[in-house]
């Protein structure tokens, strides 16, 4: 038994921001992966919630724009991001992402909105979202507006998203993504079941005779309170020979990222790491876009 | 305080209808309301699986799942699996040939999850089945048998073109 004192199941996103905005305690539940685990915690005691996860034709599933956006519903699992063919064939790194959070049962639960809006700088797809420069759509009785992911973070497990508002769609517009390969690197004591110690996601666009380094985005989890981009380290080995970009990375990615002691690793630790899924990224990436490493 | 609410589903092919309290997990409603207890109350938290049942035929944790969510849905328990005359399923029968069993507590969860996938009709590699058994801990550590269970019940499940009745079934 939960601690809910108020349970409203949504029949429409107009109704859901309708009880969002009249209840200033009401928070949204999605999958519950991670709100149910919270309040049986006593985090949040007496809650109020307003549940989304029956809104499967408003908020649920994988489409592609006219104009090559890749349009994602808040409430898809991520197990359907990671078999969705839109994905497959144009941010396929972000579907790799959504195979590793928890186990085969939570993955058919938990959703990506989820995901984004509880905002922990472990989230296994925050990293690659930031990579992918996603846009989250919001909507409130106020209206709708659009955050980018670079401006939705504000400190650990606390997003920009206001209390009325509610994540509809998550956006990733085709210069996004197009000529990019990329990899997730999740690290973790055991390969399910396992939280983050340290995620990284690189993407790269090669030359046409795959020998430089075009473009990268390189961004991280529980490299700092919040998911970041290495955009200094990026910049230095953007235009640079494969090669030399790969011998690199990693240091400047150490030195561009801010990770802390904690009782699941040590700032030591989580430095080498960063150093290491960098450039075993980067590696990854490069050879998913044709490079001969 | 909220009032009581009436769930309507089906639970092991059968048309229920249950009273459940809105703060309830399908867990807790499967096993005190239906006194189904095949489904194990575990970890509570997602991780350990001892709890997963088939909703609409995708193997679900119900710890983390409102009964709220289970309305109108299709709801399958290890207690759905044997035939009326006893006859095990041929997932139970191949954990009964292969000693799969210790403790057991983990078990009907294990079992649920490897009824999901003997439905998608096709064979896995041993790494491909451990993944799909990753939601799943046992505290016995009997996974070697359990793992020889779930491949000589998925190919079984193959040969006879199992997924195909089980549709028929559902």
């Amino acid at each position: 038994m939960y601690d809910i004192e108020y349970l409203h199941e949504a029949t429409s996103v107009e109704d859901a921001v309708q009880v969002l905005a009249r209840d200033s305690q009401a928070r949204v539940i999605a999958g519950g992966t991670d709100l149910l685990v919270k309040n049986r915690d006593g985090k949040f005691p007496a809650a109020h919630l307003v549940s989304i996860h029956e809104l499967h034709d408003e908020l649920d599933g994988v489409t592609l724009a006219d104009d090559g956006t890749v349009e994602i519903g808040p409430i898809t699992w991520f197990h359907h991001v990671t078999t969705s063919p839109v994905i497959q064939a144009t941010v396929p790194t972000l579907g790799d992402a959504c195979d590793t959070p928890g186990g085969p049962q939570l993955r058919v639960s938990g959703t990506i909105g989820g995901n984004v809006c509880n905002a922990a700088t472990s989230a296994d797809t925050a990293s690659t979202l930031y990579a992918y420069g996603a846009l989250l759509d919001v909507r409130s009785v106020r209206g709708e507006r659009t955050i980018p992911i670079e401006e939705w973070y504000a400190g650990p497990g606390k997003s920009t998203l206001a209390q009325d508002e509610l994540l509809v769609r998550i956006r990733i517009p085709k210069d996004h993504y197009e000529g990019f390969t990329g990899h997730y690197f999740k690290y973790g004591k055991r390969r399910a079941l396992e939280i983050a110690t340290l995620g990284c996601c690189c993407l790269v666009k090669l030359s046409a005779d795959k020998t430089l380094v075009d473009d990268i985005r390189l961004a991280f989890g529980v490299a700092g309170p919040t998911p970041l981009r290495a955009l200094k380290a990026e910049e230095a080995v953007r235009g640079l020979p494969l090669a030399k970009a790969v011998e690199a990375i990693g240091a400047l990615a150490q030195a561009d990222t801010h990770p802390r002691d904690s009782w699941r690793a040590s700032k030591a630790f989580r430095l080498q790491l960063i150093g290491e899924m960098s450039r075993r990224s980067l590696v990854a990436a490069a050879r998913k876009g044709g490079a001969t490493l | 305080m909220m009032d009581m609410r009436i769930l309507t589903c089906t639970v092991n092919g059968k048309k229920v209808q249950v009273g459940y309290d809105p703060r309830e997990s399908l867990l807790d409603t499967l096993r005190n309301r239906l006194h189904l207890t095949s489904v194990k109350r575990g970890c509570e938290v997602g991780e350990c699986g001892a709890c997963t049942v088939l909703v609409d035929g995708v193997a679900t944790d119900t710890c983390l799942y409102l009964t709220q969510w289970a309305q109108g849905k299709d709801i399958l328990t290890v207690e759905g699996l044997a035939a009326p005359d006893g006859t095990l399923d041929p997932v139970q029968q191949a954990f009964v040939d292969e000693f799969a069993v210790q403790c057991g507590f983990c078990i009907p969860g294990l079992i649920m999850s490897t009824e999901e996938i003997v439905r998608t009709g096709r064979t896995y590699s041993r790494d491909e089945l451990r993944k799909l058994l990753s939601g799943h801990l046992c505290r016995c550590t009997g996974y070697q048998d359990v793992m020889n269970a779930v491949e000589k019940a998925v190919n079984w499940c193959v040969e006879h073109g199992y997924s195909d009745q089980a549709g028929a079934r559902a």
